[in-house]
């Protein structure tokens, strides 16, 4: 049921990607017709000048292409840490990656802005700063991961799991205590924005790196294609197959972990996406990763396109945090799929 | 299969100790290129773990492994994918892949990580499928098939892996003895050594050339099957009554088992260790 379904998916998927990118510069407090969004697109930037152009160009463009970046990264991650430790639970945040980046986050909101004297000046995730203390503290929960995880050079499954599930509770635990140590009202705010995710903060100058993460780290995760199907095979099939499988878990635990770091820099911890979208990929093309790769790629930057633009007009003025929209669309959209498929396997690892 | 050449395996004075156990305690087994050897014995005597340390995924506490004259132990895992392939018991679910993609990965140890499979490669699972007579079910997945349907499926990936040597834990486990008759034939006939863990003590008579017995996790014969399957040393070594056969002469042993210490046959509930269970009822 896998190959010859799968370049029409591609295609589909395409489509859809360009149909919701379109709605979501289109969409928004002021409406502009998908004709007059194409126009302006098509031109260039700088071709038309006006209001609608400065809205499509400087305000939605950067924030759709930010959607659409993170959701496809995470979708990647997702299925890659999925086969990595062969449970179909696992998400990109499994392994402390989103606490880590949370307490980060939350210790540059509360002391960062203290420090300067200019709280309340927050917006969103857009405050100076807070991507690199995310990136940094991502990467330090991960580091810890890995460093507990690891026997001599090999990664085991169960560890990893174990030491993900115990760094995210205790980075969990330090944010809570900053929140109610230490926190202005007026901070908790913006803090419970960035710890559900937001895209709001997106501006062009910031785009290139989380961009240059998702192409790099998706077109490595492509060519690996053959191990990653390896995984599937367990442990010791795995290596019965030639796969020296603790060092081959260890180097694609780093590279998601720079890819998962840099994403959660700049629009916080989006849950959902990464456990929900590998699983419809899969059921799409099936579970080969050369094809489920791409598939879940698109997939990814589709649902969270739409998700953001349900988060931006939904409720407008206000704005929902796209976590909350991602968690209550694909929440039942993930248990609509359970009772779907007559075998979910893996849950048990 | 125009892979490599049969490899002589050489297990030397093996020792495998976990947690305190000694679960081999120094093994000796030699299968010649292209012979195919049984290893048979009581649950519990370490037929698994003598075939897990041939095939490198437990590494002997103390002894070596030769394939040819290399010690196993000193290959990577690719390069003992290249000349060892192995049907293992059972696999675990592998998330939706269909049979071929199952079947294909065994080209994996013959390939780069980023090398995509050829239309060579293509061909070959092909063969290796209506082989193990798997063509029909190819493309559903892996998942959803009967246990004889996936254990015939392995059976094909380690074909593809066109290994010089082929381990096999209990092949014929979920088949129907047709299939089992067949896989085993197929196994002989390959142009690889061949070292299986069987149960079946009469198939392990009927298409084995030699046989190692273990019990206890030492070896307590060895030789053809007709040297080696004794009234005796069932006796001594199973717990059980048996009559052996050779008819005609020359042909293999065929064993029948008699019921356990003049006990009804099918009334006797089997106690620890083979022995009837005392007081029953």
């Amino acid at each position: 049921m896998s190959r010859p379904r799968t370049p029409l998916v591609l295609v589909l998927l395409a489509a859809a990607l360009l149909t919701s990118a379109v709605a979501g510069l289109a969409l928004g407090p002021v409406r502009i017709a998908p004709g007059r969004v194409l126009d302006i697109v098509l031109g260039g930037p700088g071709q038309h000048t006006g209001a609608f152009a400065s809205i499509v160009w400087d305000v939605r463009m950067p924030r759709v292409l930010l959607g659409a970046v993170v959701g496809a990264g995470l979708a990647v991650a997702g299925t890659v840490l999925q086969a990595l430790v062969r449970n179909q639970l696992a998400d990109p945040f499994l392994l402390g990656a989103s606490s880590g980046a949370s307490l980060g986050a939350v210790l540059v909101i509360v002391f960062g802005t203290a420090a300067a004297g200019t709280a309340g000046a927050l917006g969103g995730t857009g405050a100076p700063g807070v991507p690199a203390a995310a990136f940094a503290g991502s990467m330090g929960a991960l580091v810890a991961v890995y460093a507990m995880a690891r026997r001599g050079a090999a990664l085991t499954t169960g560890r990893l799991i174990l030491a993900g599930v115990a760094v995210q509770y205790i980075l969990s635990a330090l944010t809570s205590l900053v929140l109610v140590l230490a926190a202005h009202p007026d901070q908790i705010r913006s803090v419970l924005f960035w710890t559900l995710g937001g895209l709001g903060g997106a501006r062009w100058d910031e785009l290139a790196l989380p961009a240059a993460a998702l192409l790099l780290g998706t077109a490595l995760l492509i060519a690996l294609a053959r191990p990653l199907d390896l995984l599937l095979a367990g442990e010791e099939g795995a290596r019965t197959l030639g796969l020296d499988t603790g060092r081959f878990r260890a180097a694609v635990f780093v590279l998601t972990s720079l890819v998962i770091g840099v994403l959660v820099a700049y629009s916080g911890a989006i849950g959902f996406v990464g456990l929900m979208v590998p699983h419809a990929a899969r059921m799409a093309v099936g579970a080969g990763h050369r094809a489920l790769l791409p598939v879940a790629a698109l997939g990814g930057a589709v649902f969270l396109t739409l998700a953001d633009l349900v988060a931006r007009t939904a409720a407008a003025p206000e704005e929902i945090p796209v976590g909350v929209v991602t968690a209550l669309v694909g929440g039942p959209f993930f248990l609509w799929m359970l009772r779907r498929s007559t075998r979910v396997e893996g849950v048990a690892g | 299969m125009s892979g490599r050449q049969p490899v002589r395996l050489a297990v030397e004075a093996v020792r495998y100790e976990t947690d305190g156990h000694t679960l081999l305690h120094g093994v000796d087994l030699t299968a010649r290129p292209g012979e195919t050897v049984g290893v048979v014995g009581p649950n519990g005597s370490g037929k698994t773990t003598l075939l897990r340390c041939v095939y490198g995924t437990l590494r002997p506490t103390a002894g070596r492994v030769l394939l040819d004259v290399e010690d196993a132990a000193r290959l990577g895992a690719k390069g003992r994918a290249r000349r060892v392939a192995v049907v293992p018991q059972d696999a675990a679910g592998t998330f939706g892949l269909t049979v071929r993609e199952v079947v294909a990965m065994g080209r994996s140890p013959h390939k780069r990580f980023w090398e995509q499979d050829g239309p060579d490669d293509d061909r070959r699972v092909a063969e290796a499928l209506e082989t193990v007579g798997a063509s029909g079910f190819a493309g559903r997945r892996y998942d959803g098939l009967s246990g004889g349907e996936r254990q015939r499926a392995l059976v094909a990936r380690a074909l593809v892996q066109e290994p010089g040597l082929l381990a096999l834990d209990e092949p014929t486990n979920h088949l129907d003895i047709r299939y089992q008759l067949e896989i085993l034939a197929l196994v002989r006939a390959l142009p690889a050594t061949a070292l299986l863990v069987l149960h079946d003590l009469n198939l392990a008579a009927s298409y084995c050339d030699r046989l190692y017995v273990l019990a206890g996790g030492r070896v307590a014969a060895s030789g053809t099957p007709a040297q080696v399957l004794t009234e005796d040393l069932l006796a001594e070594v199973y717990g059980v009554r048996t009559r052996v056969t050779t008819r005609p002469a020359g042909a293999a042993p065929n064993i029948v088992y008699l019921p356990l210490d003049g006990k009804r046959a099918g009334g006797g509930r089997i106690g620890p260790a083979g022995q009837p269970a005392v007081g029953s009822w």
